[in-house]
């Protein structure tokens, strides 16, 4: 049965699969990486996903319109985010901390939603593949790349964007800046305040999309605590990218061809024990950033509250 | 200054002049300023004379928008303007170099100097342009700088320039400059007054802040001196003294030149061979660094910040790993030992970052008078604390070394920096030491202070104690060590006896010149 996972028909199912599953991990870990480029790290990652991911499903189901949805879901994050903005730019909360307390907010609340507003499990269709002539037709690589749905290529266009966005125009200067000497940014006129609400805010938006793809895009039910700490390993994945979004796309492929291959490994059979299997993407998480530590500096200012003082 | 055009060869139009009237600012607790009338004009150095919390910043920190005072007003060429942020005063044309650079080091200086400005492409950055003009600007004023070079590649000098550059290109006709020279090398000066000189020649206004006389007197045309808060005066510098300026500082008479009193040298107490030691980046600290100390001297260790100080310090007092070489004290290897067997042996610290390793904020006084020795008798017994000659121990000292504190169980962190650093030294020499490592002991303390902690210095040395003195203050280095030990790049450049230690000399084997050349550089 080891030899059904060197079958070519499974090994495009493998990767296929890895790339479509790369997709919550590149939303959320991009929207983390503008976040902690600018100094704010945001432990909430998670519970933004979760009321994304509920959000997005309860108005897909609803209305029937998966567009709505997704709308629903970066509305939710959005304002996730405006609130960890505010508890950390403006009443200088300490961040992990109030991380955390955003994240189990957001797993009681998206658990109450579900109880008070659906109460049973449901599905819905979620967003179609999307057929690209002549390139879904390579035998192999269309099956993997081209034949998957509108959440994930916009996850992979996020990529190169991000970069640019952070290294060609002056707001990704104004976020590298207030990330690694906030003093130095404010003195030139530069308002950090505004620049932090901005990141944190356009992170829980990416989150919210994160959780909407789960649930309207990939997995199309929605489940209590359905993201299992997928947001955390989201966070994880910006260390081990060093703060680059190719970093990170390369972060999110290894957990996501893990997670996959886990999966295919269920699937066929193969006796590995199922726990043992669902272990492997979290012990994977512990080992890379216990190898990557101390890599790449991280931005100075992170995690630090900013105040003008003397 | 007869230009018909009013403008500067940036092309800004100059500020003739710039008056601040009446200027108040209260924090909790504290008077920062307290109707302060400043003014300056287009072609001159006006300095800002004053002892750390004299208001010097503060009354600047107001000009430059990033505080807002509670009174007065500020007035630009004769008109009221309102300065809410740095914004508005860099529109002003106001320009600041903070004491502490605001540059980020991982942005290039093309980067840091286009930060927070529109670019010329909308959205997108336009560094290729703002390249070609700071290279415009720098040869405006002889600075030679790679815009495409990251910030953390350059020197303390060089950043320094970048500052300077910043500020010209944001249109700055008035510069601030907030002690420029306390991380420079003597050298370095020079070359800072040199673009000074051209600046005010040129029709800038440039606010000159500084506590050392000597530069006040040979860079400002006019010295404004502010002491607690309060204008003591301003005056033309060519119509004063040094010796008016330091009583108008502190309020009284102060003596210059410690008394070091002669002392014979001793035995070697303290001896490095060949010692090398990491740096907190990872890079080599320390490359085989060999000296010593003897009884009754001062070695002062000189050097510009990040040279090394720091690492030398904490591998003698056991804070650091020693990668190769030997330390020795009083004949016994003591490398790798830890800072409880160094204790033991009577070696006493004065760390460089007083409020951090010096002290615990939350402590007592008495507490941190105890926390070299607490484990030892009289202070406990069988790991019981003997409060009661706790608190005798910390009266005893509060008394003995004139720490100024409401009582012996207040909070170290509500201390002035000055008192902090009289509860370190009365722990560190009270228990009679064989070996002192002062790490940039006078390092943010008013003339007072610093007076009183150079003496206790030099009664130690007298005492035939052998003390390591580590400080970027050069002056403090000439006035009391024996010999001078000039620390580069992890190095001893070279170590020279007083007599024949000059600052031009010193400052060239700071700038890592070794002296052999510096025959042909100096002439």
């Amino acid at each position: 049965m080891i030899t059904d996972l060197l079958s070519t028909t499974v090994l495009i199912g493998i990767l296929a699969s890895g790339i479509r599953l790369a997709t919550p991990y590149l939303y959320a870990a991009i929207g983390e990486t503008f976040g902690q480029k600018s100094g704010v790290l945001n432990l909430g990652v998670e519970g933004q996903m979760l009321l994304g991911c509920f959000a997005a499903f309860y108005v897909a189901y609803t209305t029937g319109n998966l567009w709505l949805g997704l709308l629903a879901a970066m509305f939710v994050g959005a304002l996730m985010g405006l609130a960890m903005a505010f508890v950390t730019v403006n009443l200088h909360a300490q961040q992990g901390i109030s991380g955390i307390g955003f994240y189990l907010f957001g797993l009681g609340m998206s658990e109450l939603l579900f109880q008070r507003l659906m109460g049973t499990v449901e599905t819905v269709k979620g967003f179609p593949k999307i057929y690209i002539p002549g390139l879904s037709d390579i035998p192999g690589l269309g099956e993997i790349f081209f034949n998957q749905n509108i959440l994930v290529y916009g996850a992979y266009l996020l990529v190169p964007l991000a970069w640019f966005v952070l290294n060609k125009t002056t707001l990704g200067l104004k976020i590298r800046a207030v990330g690694e000497n906030p003093d130095a940014a404010d003195s030139l006129g530069v308002n950090v305040a505004r620049v932090r609400y901005f990141t944190i805010i356009l992170g829980g938006t990416l989150s919210g999309i994160a959780g909407a793809s789960l649930s309207i895009a990939l997995l199309n039910v929605f489940q209590q605590n359905m993201t299992s700490g997928l947001g955390f390993i989201a966070v994880a994945l910006v260390y081990f990218g060093g703060w680059k979004p190719v970093g990170v796309l390369g972060g999110a492929l290894l957990f996501s061809m893990v997670n996959s291959l886990q999966l295919w490994i269920q699937v066929l059979g193969i006796p590995v024990p199922s726990d043992i299997a669902v272990m492997m993407p979290y012990v994977l998480t512990i080992l890379v950033l216990v190898a990557t530590v101390s890599r790449v500096r991280s931005p100075s200012a992170l995690s630090k509250p900013f105040e003008r003082e003397s | 200054m007869t230009d018909p055009t009013n403008k500067l060869p940036s092309g800004r139009t100059r500020i003739d002049s710039l008056e601040m009237r009446g200027i108040t600012k209260r924090f909790p607790g504290v008077l920062a300023s307290d109707h302060v009338d400043f003014d300056v004009q287009s072609g001159e150095v006006h300095a800002l004379l004053g002892e750390n919390g004299a208001g010097k910043s503060t009354l600047m920190k107001i000009l430059y928008g990033l505080y807002h005072p509670d009174e007065g007003e500020v007035l630009l060429n004769g008109k009221p303007v309102s300065i809410a942020s740095p914004n508005d005063s860099i529109n002003l044309g106001i320009g600041m170099i903070h004491q502490h650079f605001m540059l980020v080091p991982s942005l290039t200086i093309a980067e840091n100097v286009a930060l927070g400005l529109p670019s010329s492409r909308g959205l997108l950055t336009d560094l290729d342009q703002v390249s070609k003009r700071i290279v415009e600007l720098a040869d405006i004023y002889g600075l030679r700088i790679d815009p495409s070079l990251y910030v953390w590649q350059l020197s303390v000098g060089q950043q320094q320039r970048v500052e300077i550059i910043k500020a010209l290109y944001r249109g700055a006709a008035l510069l601030i400059l907030d002690e420029p020279t306390a991380v420079l090398t003597p050298q370095e000066v020079d070359e800072l007054f040199v673009i000074m000189r051209q600046m005010v020649k040129d029709g800038h206004a440039l606010i000159f802040i500084s506590h050392k006389l000597h530069e006040v007197v040979e860079i400002s045309n006019r010295v404004t001196v502010l002491r607690d808060g309060r204008k003591i005066g301003t005056r033309p510098t060519s119509e004063i003294t040094k010796q008016d300026l330091a009583n108008w500082m502190v309020g009284r008479e102060v003596g210059f030149a410690p008394d070091r009193g002669n002392v014979e040298c001793g035995e070697a107490r303290l001896e490095l061979k060949n010692v090398s030691c990491g740096s907190d980046r990872g890079t080599p600290g320390l490359r085989g660094v060999s000296m010593e100390v003897c009884s009754g001297e001062i070695l002062g260790i000189a050097g510009v910040s990040g040279n090394g100080q720091r690492e030398l310090a904490e591998t003698i007092a056991g804070l650091r790993k020693v990668i190769g070489g030997q330390v020795i004290l009083e004949g016994k290897d003591v490398t790798g030992l830890s800072p409880a067997a160094l204790t033991d042996r009577m070696l006493s610290y004065i760390p460089e970052e007083r409020m951090r390793d010096g002290v615990i904020k939350e402590f007592t006084v008495a507490e941190n008078m105890i926390l070299r020795e607490h484990e030892k008798m009289p202070y406990s017994r069988m790991g019981f604390l003997n409060l009661g000659e706790i608190s005798r121990h910390a009266d005893e000292l509060i008394k003995k070394f004139q720490v100024k504190t409401p009582s012996r169980e207040t909070h170290a962190k509500n201390l002035s920096g000055g008192n902090i650093q009289k509860v370190v030294l009365a722990r560190e020499i009270y228990r009679t030491p064989r070996v002192i490592i002062a790490a940039q002991p006078t390092r943010g303390l008013d003339i007072g202070a610093t007076e009183y902690v150079r003496e206790r210095l030099l009664e130690q040395r007298r005492n035939g104690v052998a003390i390591m003195l580590i400080s970027e203050d050069l002056d403090e280095i000439l006035a009391l060590s024996d010999r001078i030990a000039v620390l580069y790049e992890g190095r001893i450049m070279d170590i020279v006896p007083r007599e024949q230690a000059t600052p031009q000399k010193l400052g060239l084997l700071m700038a890592g010149v070794h002296l052999e050349e510096n025959a042909s550089v100096v002439k």
